[in-house]
């Protein structure tokens, strides 16, 4: 016989059981049809979600599902109509002229005007704003003046004709502006929304959208949960309506959250299982070239580097590049015998005058160069290479001193410092010697990897300073005929490469894991993926 | 007991006075900055940026503002996740942090003060030394490893469990991290209450209740359990103000976003008002939880409170 306290207890016990599993019932219930949701991995968070205050490229991926610039990008990588459905350029390429969609829509159904885009840019420039990005658009009419505070931002060259058309004014021809025109700092803000809310028209629930998603809310440091723009021109071909941008800071932990089927698509792949996991998922992983440099550069403020091109020359032919990509890095990137990256638009990269050499002749020319500047057994060179520190980092660099010491006879001092300490080391450009860095391009042009080497770049990172280079770059950017900037850019860039303040590596690749279930992805040298190019085999959309 | 409280608070605030200079000094002294990256920014753009978050200022009027910030409740803005302030991040992580904490410390607890009592009860037979092993062992190997293993077994073979943190509701994500963050726990409190329970079980007072014919477990339970407890109430003040404020390790692997993995990231980035804010919270922090072990001292030892 059970007492009756005891029954009251079962009773309890019971109706909660009972609560819980109504509670897990009710749940699919609730939702109507089915959503497709995509769960995409993120190294880290986007800085901000204003596109004027985002930095990083993390931050890109996620505005470029949320925002859209007057041109965008194809799966495969080519520019495309965005807000712009058309556009038109003078003659002298000064005065681009972009006619807007008339169905372009804010997510809360305002009309996308021109007004809005020029409201941006000027945003863009105000030194106010304090944008990362405020020197993109440097080539618009009096963009630099601004945001230099010489005048104010109403001054610069956009102007909203009538509700669809802009017009913008550059100083200069910019062949790659189209290109700029896609980047997320060149995005609409809505001004209204600022108006009212201020600094916060970024928080959950404030954020106006104008791309094929909205922004619905974001936890800092765990999600970014993104819902279909039913306002956007081109809603109807938005295949998933839900995207999870997941910020997983560990490399392995996307790795096994893939694994275990928590992501379907990842930002990067462990450079540590690249190997395993090219034999655990060959068809899911996509390796593909990407627009961006590992380079080593010189301090040229400093002896005994500067003025001795041939001791940077020895130094950069006694580096085997190819059994570096091959054995050290080995996920597929390419050697790096050019400054610019294959694959550049409308550009064919220049290469070492000693590309063609084997490495044995490279290595016999080095050895030629050392002694010729007076360095030999007797009187070896001894330096200090500096890079931050991580295992790939550390790995490419003790190859590099064998690869150096081998062949030369020269003493390295590895260091490793945390980044900031390196980054603060070589702006100082007291103590560093060799140091390691690298350049992402901004846009779809040589000019990104280029300019970075004009003298008066603030990311010039060797601080070189050369000008014969210098004239090219500025010859380049005075021609309105392509085929003329581009001969003038190549010329540039045999100029630099002659003159070895940097050895350039490798090229970086981009490395993802796809799974199965993506529909429509392809790989590009920009590795832009816009969600609204994606769908969902419909085996994976859950039941 | 009042006045004692309020007047070890109030001793508490120089201290905490010192922990901010100090911190606020060391952040601002370490190279580089907030905004340098190797795209770095133009002169003009820098100086607007810096002018935004008033770091163009002398760092002493820096201090100051920020001071005087704090005691209006404001830990200012982030530098690096620029559309948030401080208290909203801390405000975000810290539940996290504190949910995961609790967790973990209640399994230490509650597993640890078992086995260590068992143990000591047992003592130098097999049993005592198979838990002593796993304690020495729970000790031993580090999380970074531990909590890898445990996702490889039971997220990505087993299936069973979540192997991250975010988009996964419920707490089923709740169940790595803890055992995780609890096992190197539960080895030293095993251990500290084995050591304690042991000493505690050869005093006078005990072998006369053995005397008075009391059964073992009633001894345990009434005589040696609260005096064997002292060692592992002073280790818990702190370990739990580690625990609360986060693991790093644990919350990069699993990839939550506690307060660990913010102080850390905010370091790296330089972002100087993420980082004071955190750690005055947790020595804030520290200092209450040192307070309430003092005052628990006194409830559990009355010799303590007649002090």
């Amino acid at each position: 016989m059970i007492s009756k306290k005891r029954a009251l207890v079962y009773l309890v016990i019971l109706a909660a059981a009972v609560a819980v599993v109504w509670q897990y019932q009710g749940v699919p219930q609730v939702g109507g049809p089915v959503a497709s949701v995509l769960h995409r991995g993120l190294l880290t968070d986007p800085e901000s979600v204003d596109p004027h205050k985002a930095r990083s490229v993390q931050a890109g991926v996620v505005l470029r599902d949320i925002g859209e610039g007057l041109l965008s990008y194809s799966p495969t990588g080519e520019l495309v109509a965005g807000a712009a459905k058309e556009w038109s350029i003078s003659d002298d390429g000064l005065v681009y002229t972009f006619r807007l969609r008339e169905d372009a829509r804010w997510s809360n159904g305002d009309p996308l005007i021109a007004e809005h885009f020029a409201f941006s840019l000027r945003r863009l420039v105000d030194p106010a704003t304090a944008a990362f990005y405020s020197s993109m658009i440097a080539d618009v009419l009096n963009a630099s003046e601004i945001v230099g505070g010489e005048l104010p931002p109403s001054e610069l060259g956009v102007e909203a004709v009538d509700d669809h058309t802009l017009v913008i004014t550059l100083e200069r021809p910019t062949p790659y502006l189209l290109s700029l025109l896609s980047a997320p700092s060149t995005f609409p803000v809505h001004p209204g929304s600022i108006a009212e809310h201020g600094d916060a028209f970024t928080r959950d629930g404030n954020l106006l959208s104008n791309g094929a998603y909205k922004l619905d809310s974001w936890e800092p440091g765990s999600v970014l949960a993104l819902s279909r723009n039913e306002q956007y021109w081109n809603n109807a071909a938005t295949a998933i309506d839900e995207v999870r941008y997941h910020v997983v800071t560990q490399e392995m932990t996307q790795l096994n959250r893939y694994r275990a089927g928590e992501l379907d698509i990842t930002d990067v792949v462990p450079p540590d299982s690249f190997a395993k996991v090219r034999e655990e998922y060959p068809d899911e992983l996509h390796v593909a070239p990407y627009l961006g440099v590992y380079y080593y550069g010189f301090n040229l403020t400093k002896p005994p580097f500067d003025d001795n091109p041939e001791l940077r020359e020895a130094l950069s032919l006694a580096i085997d590049r190819d059994a570096l990509v091959e054995k050290i890095t080995g996920r597929g990137e390419a050697a790096a015998y050019s400054w610019v990256p294959p694959g550049v638009d409308n550009y064919e990269p220049r290469r070492f005058n000693y590309a063609d050499q084997s490495q044995d002749e490279r290595n016999a020319h080095a050895r030629r160069l050392l002694a010729e500047a007076g360095y030999g057994p007797a009187n070896p060179l001894r330096f200090e290479l500096r890079y931050n520190t991580s295992d790939t980092q550390e790995r490419i660099a003790l190859a590099i001193k064998g690869m150096w010491a081998e062949v030369l006879g020269v003493e390295t001092t590895l260091i490793n410092e945390e980044f900031q300490v390196l980054l603060a080391n070589v702006a100082a450009g007291d103590i560093t010697q060799v140091f390691f860095s690298s350049w992402i391009g901004d846009y779809n042009d040589a000019h990104t990897f280029l300019s970075l080497m004009v003298s008066d770049n603030a990311s010039n990172m060797p601080r070189y300073s050369n000008q014969i280079f210098d004239s090219l770059m500025q010859s380049a950017a005075e021609q309105v005929v392509p085929k003329n900037r581009r001969s003038y850019l190549e010329e540039a860039e045999r100029e630099l490469l002659a003159d070895h303040p940097i050895i350039p590596l490798y090229f970086y690749v981009s490395k993802h894991l796809v799974s199965p279930d993506v529909v429509g992805w392809e790989d590009n040298v920009l590795d832009y993926h816009y969600s609204q190019h994606l769908s969902l085999a419909p085996t994976s959309v859950t039941p | 007991m009042l006045r004692y409280a309020l007047k070890r608070l109030l001793g508490a605030i120089p201290t905490l006075l010192l922990v901010i200079v100090l911190a606020f000094l060391m952040v601002h002294a370490a190279p580089g900055g907030p905004f340098a990256d190797q795209r770095v920014l133009p002169p003009e753009t820098r100086e607007a940026l810096e002018a935004a978050y008033n770091l163009d200022a002398p760092l002493h009027e820096q201090l100051t503002n920020y001071l005087s910030g704090l005691l209006r409740g404001d830990m200012g803005p982030s530098y690096h996740y620029r559309d948030h302030t401080v208290s909203e991040l801390i405000g975000i992580a810290f539940p996290v942090s504190l949910k995961l904490g609790a967790m973990a410390m209640l399994l230490a607890v509650c597993v640890g003060v078992a086995a260590g009592t068992v143990a000591a009860l047992r003592r130098n037979t097999l049993l005592d030394r198979t838990v002593m092993t796993f304690a020495m062992t729970g000790i031993s190997i580090p999380v970074f490893v531990i909590a890898p293993v445990l996702v490889l077994l039971f997220a990505v073979k087993l299936q069973w469990l979540p192997a991250g943190w975010s988009g996964n509701e419920g707490m089923a994500r709740f169940v790595l991290p803890v055992i995780a963050l609890a096992l190197p726990q539960i080895a030293y409190v095993a251990r500290l209450t084995r050591a304690s329970m042991i000493d505690v079980l050869a005093s006078d007072f005990i072998r006369t209740a053995r005397a008075q014919g009391l059964g073992t477990s009633a001894i345990v339970r009434y005589h040696a359990l609260k005096p064997a407890m002292l060692p592992v109430l002073s280790y818990m003040g702190p370990a739990i103000a580690a625990i609360l404020t986060g693991s790093v390790v644990v919350e990069e692997i699993f990839g939550i976003n506690g307060l660990g993995r913010f102080f850390v990231r905010g370091a790296l980035n330089r972002d100087y008002t993420l980082v004071l804010g955190i750690v005055i919270f947790y020595a804030t922090l520290v200092v209450l939880l040192n307070l309430v072990v003092d005052l628990l001292y006194g409830v559990i030892d009355p010799r303590i409170r007649r002090r």
